[in-house]
């Protein structure tokens, strides 16, 4: 792999490095978790494209880095189904008197 | 120096790619621990924005700065000597991941300042004359952060050991194969990776 490629990365990491701190100084609220974390998912892809040569390999080997990331995203996934759909449930309900003691 | 071929490979590129596969699979089980952490610690923003947002502040975010630009640039200098190594040359692969080691020692003296200077604050979970934690969750994000960097910087450790290694295994007649120090490349890719994700979530969550 040419020399200039990979510094060409080093150089795409470092900007992208300074624009992820630069943005968490905006003031664009719940945005700026998004940018950041937009950004992460770039860097980790030039990471692996590039420096990890996943675009040498073959597609065995390709295969297994894309199912860690497909089973990375169902357990974000069930995690955030399970954390964002919670509710008051309808079979359960405790009077939180009944559990106090009472005294006569 | 080219591959040898061992049984029971029919051929040297099966075996290169059965090496490179066992590899990835193995980050792929780590990809799933730090994962988990990282998701931890996104359900505890979710639940507790504003501890996490002021919390998140009290970090030092010019040591946790510098420190991704230093995990990037070593993770540059082991491309370049996996590349020398690929290339048969033993020099400049040696220094490249003797440089790269060299980087991972800096990354963890100054996340050890940033520690002692947690400790201080009183920002160290059961630990330390004082505790100066706002609320419980101020408390929680504390817990999160030294698992996540702690578990963290015992890769690194364990990445500038096998840097270190071999680098000093270059220097001989018996130096490491090309597919042995492209894995440890990839080990250090990996732990790189995952500050890349680190750093944004406990930094930059302002």
């Amino acid at each position: 792999m040419p020399l200039g490629r990979l510094l060409f990365t080093w150089v795409a990491l470092l900007v992208l490095l300074s624009l992820t701190i630069a943005s968490s100084f905006l003031p664009i609220g719940e945005w700026r978790q998004v940018i950041n974390f937009a950004i992460a998912i770039a860097k980790a892809a030039l990471i692996l494209w590039i420096f990890m040569k996943m675009r040498d390999e073959a597609a065995l080997v390709q295969l297994a880095v894309i199912v860690a990331a497909v089973l990375l995203l169902v357990l974000g996934g069930l995690l955030a189904a399970d954390y964002g759909l919670r509710g008051p449930s309808p079979y359960v309900s405790i009077d939180a008197n009944t559990a106090a003691p009472h005294f006569p | 120096m080219t591959l040898a071929r061992h049984e029971p490979f029919p051929d040297i590129a099966r075996q290169r790619e059965a090496d490179r596969f066992g590899m990835v699979v193995f980050l792929a089980s780590e990809a799933m621990l730090f994962g988990a952490v990282v998701m931890g610690l996104f359900a505890l923003r979710t639940f507790e924005p504003a501890a996490f947002a002021a919390t998140s502040q009290r970090l030092n975010l010019v040591a946790g700065s510098v420190n991704t630009a230093v995990l990037l640039t070593s993770s540059l200098l082991v491309a370049i000597g996996a590349e020398a190594r690929a290339s048969d040359r033993a020099a400049l692969a040696k220094w490249m991941l003797a440089a790269a080691a060299a980087l991972g020692l800096v990354f963890l003296v100054i996340k050890g300042s940033e520690y002692v200077q947690e400790y201080g604050e009183g920002l160290m979970p059961g630990v330390g004359p004082r505790q100066d934690f706002a609320t419980p969750g101020a408390r929680m994000f504390m817990d999160g952060y030294f698992i996540a960097t702690g578990l963290h910087a015992l890769h690194v450790t364990i990445g500038v050991v096998m840097l270190a290694g071999c680098a000093w295994r270059l220097r001989g007649d018996d130096p490491p194969s090309i597919v042995g120090v492209g894995n440890i490349g990839l080990y250090w890719h990996l732990v790189d990776i995952v500050w890349v994700f680190l750093f944004p979530i406990l930094y930059l969550s302002r």
